[in-house]
């Protein structure tokens, strides 16, 4: 949970003035070292002449609203495996068993009890995501690459089989589905094995789309049942704010990371987050970097109980992404020369101005999928539809808004904030307000 | 007998919906991000009508006046709506350059925002109730109906219907400053909803019938005031689709 999922980030291109800002995706290779090295320049360097940014603003309006839309529907999936699990598996509702990092249960029937233990455990949760963040960001500049990525891909490993070991039991139980050792093994080793490759290594778009968000959601199952009740909110509320903190303070550890990255010009860890175009070939500066991050804290923070595994499968792609950078630094050296390099930029925007770019692309973190399906996912457990539809329609609208924003700025933007606080304002005002008239209604038949 | 009455309640409620959807608003982002605009809008103006419900019922009112500040927030926030995407066009227009249909044909939008309203009532009217549907209680023991479900899903899917046909005149009614049609459109959607409080002694017959003539009613107005027509109708059923080929020349 922690930081990082800043992002929804797009690299706009600097001229692009739309809802979404993309970020142009080299298309044949990943590793575009150009793309890096463009990103570097600083916007006003590349700007080009007014009418011609006009243009081109026009231009990318129209593939804007393609771009909501195709993180609409991943971020739709992730809920919707979410919700179904919580509302047919009890298992992810029972309660009993918590976070090593939430030790107040949140037992006693006093009400003050009940909030000190839940600010309490945010507190305490919020206080390892910021640690572990620091953590990562000193391993990363000091070059500790190979320690990240082994923390990485452990995470993923233990998240693909072990939780999605769980999970699957849990599932076969509920559905009295009778399943033997030899075919659970069979199934188990196939599909954690394939989810490794695709997060870390290479797999077509869409396979590894489906693990990223299938990962989010199991995440998302562990953060339910093993948050008490109340924490839950309140960490979804605190993780909001230091999302804003961490990617836009200027000292935030997020914004420092990507500066970081983007003075080294190498991407940061690619596999932490989930890309409309191809992921693992994204360069990404920024976002990446900062989602990953908070990926990657998040997972740690997670894990408590059984495992770091959450945010694991990401950073496996770290490895890959690295063998990539190489690649492509000896492109950018070669492209450095010609283009004027400015100063690293002290932003993360990412602009690439890319004459090859065929694909542009948003990126959001998987943290940001956690989240919004951990609210979501939540809002459902209590089993009124009509506040799990009007989280979802929130979390929509402020993905929206969000994504707007990032048009206008055209920087990393950490895209938790505007939904999660949509989405807990229409959960209670939905549950409080909404849900004891809309069951009159229907209790009598009356349609408005 | 629970899940099938909790499918066919299920299709009958939300399939048409659900084709409209399909055909004419999934290929296009833009109409997706309006559809959810509304239904984002409607959810406001139930938050704002449970907030005056919450109060009235502190006064022990009926809940009659709940469902006429109900109706007149959704009319408001339509207007809202209406407000927000007219001047929002501006920007769709650079937006949909390659979609023209939604700038030449303003009552797409008012067609897309008017479904929005209808799908994200329906369903909230509707889901809780087709959780229950699938058991494993049943409905009708008491000397209750047990058409219940039956008639949700049939009411529910005449208000979607009418939300849409509602939207479509009242864009029209505000551009073309055609008051008429705005009256209908509050007086009929008050109506509608003050007649369903029938419901409550089982005069099914009395509502649906009723709020399926006002709905024929809006919905034909609504095509007309779109500009269909016989021969457009006519037009669209016989004719195939037509192909405009384009040279490319180099």
């Amino acid at each position: 949970m922690s930081s990082p999922r800043s992002s929804t980030s797009s690299n706009p291109p600097e001229n692009g003035a739309s809802l979404i800002p993309n970020e142009r995706v080299p298309s044949r290779s990943n590793t575009n070292p150009a793309l890096q090295e463009r990103q570097q320049i600083p916007r006003e360097l590349s700007r080009n002449p007014v009418d011609q940014d006009e243009l081109e603003d026009e231009e990318e309006l129209k593939y804007g609203a393609a771009h909501v839309i195709k993180l609409f529907v991943p971020v739709s999936l992730c809920m919707m495996v979410v919700v179904a699990t919580i509302s047919s598996v009890t298992y992810y509702t029972q309660k009993g068993i918590y976070l090593v990092y939430t030790p107040f249960h949140e037992d006693s029937p006093d009400t003050g009890t009940k909030v000190w233990n839940a600010v309490a455990n945010a507190a305490i949760l919020l206080g390892v995501i910021v640690v572990m963040t620091v953590f990562l960001i000193m391993l990363y500049k000091y070059r500790c690459y190979k320690i990240i990525h082994g923390w990485l891909i452990m995470s993923s490993l233990m998240l693909l089989f072990i939780f999605a070991y769980l999970y699957l039991g849990e599932v076969l139980r509920t559905y009295n589905i009778p399943l033997d050792y030899i075919s659970l093994l069979f199934i188990m080793w196939n599909f954690g094995v394939v989810g490794m490759i695709a997060i870390h290594w290479k797999a077509p778009l869409h396979l590894q789309q489906a693990y990223l968000i299938f990962v989010a959601a199991l995440m998302a199952l562990v953060f339910i049942k093993y948050l008490p009740e109340w924490t839950t909110w309140v960490v979804l509320g605190v993780i909001s704010i230091w999302d804003l903190v961490a990617v836009l303070s200027p000292r935030g550890p997020l914004r420092i990371l990507v500066e970081t990255a983007q003075s080294r010009n190498e991407p940061l860890f690619p596999a932490l987050i989930y890309s409309s175009t191809v992921a693992y070939m994204a360069v990404m500066a920024t976002d990446q970097s900062s989602t990953s991050n908070s990926t990657s804290n998040n997972e740690t923070a997670a894990n408590g109980p059984r495992s770091p595994t959450d945010g694991g499968f990401t950073p496996a792609w770290n490895q890959e992404a690295e063998q990539r950078t190489e690649a492509r630094r000896h492109r950018v050296q070669a492209a450095a020369a010609e283009a004027p390099r400015a100063a690293p930029q002290p932003q993360p925007v990412t602009e690439e101005i890319d004459d090859d770019e065929e694909e542009r692309g948003i990126k959001l973190g998987l943290g940001d999928f956690i989240f919004y399906s951990v609210l979501v996912g939540k809002a459902s457990s209590y089993g009124d539809w009509n506040t799990t539809i009007a989280c979802f329609v929130a979390i929509l609208i402020g993905l929206c808004l969000t994504l707007l924003l990032l048009a206008i700025f055209r920087k990393a933007l950490p895209a938790l904030p505007i939904s999660i606080t949509f989405g807990l304002v229409f959960y209670f005002a939905t549950s409080k307000l909404v849900a004891p008239f809309a069951d009159s209604l229907t209790a009598q038949q009356v349609f408005i | 007998m629970a899940l099938l009455e909790f499918f066919g309640c299920a299709f009958l409620a939300f399939g048409p919906p659900l084709a409209m959807f399909l055909l004419t608003i999934a290929k296009d982002p833009i109409r997706i991000i309006i559809l959810i605009a509304s239904a984002f809008f409607w959810l406001l103006s139930l938050l704002t009508s449970s907030l005056l419900w919450l109060v009235a019922v502190t006064l022990h009112s009926p809940i009659v006046v709940g469902v006429i500040f109900s109706v007149l927030f959704q009319e408001l926030f339509r207007y809202l709506i209406y407000l927000l995407l007219r001047k929002a066009e501006v920007g769709l227009k650079k937006l949909t350059e390659s979609d023209t249909a939604i700038i030449t044909n303003k009552n797409i939008l008012a067609y897309v925002s008017g479904l929005g309203f209808g799908i994200i009532s329906g369903t909230f009217s509707l889901v809780n109730v087709l959780a229950d549907a699938t058991g494993p209680g049943t409905v009708g023991l008491h000397g209750d109906s047990n058409l219940f479900f039956l008639t949700s899903a049939l009411l529910t899917l005449c208000f979607i219907l009418l939300h849409t046909a509602w939207g479509v005149l009242f864009f029209h009614a505000l551009d073309k400053k055609k008051y008429l049609a705005l009256v209908w459109v509050v007086m009929s959607h008050l109506l509608v909803s003050l007649l369903t409080l029938m419901n409550s002694s089982q005069l099914y017959l009395a509502t649906i019938l009723p709020a399926y003539a006002v709905l024929v009613v809006t919905g034909l107005w609504a095509a007309g005031a779109a500009g269909a027509s016989f021969t457009s109708l006519k037009k669209c059923l016989t004719s195939p689709p037509t192909t405009v080929q384009v040279r490319i020349e180099d």
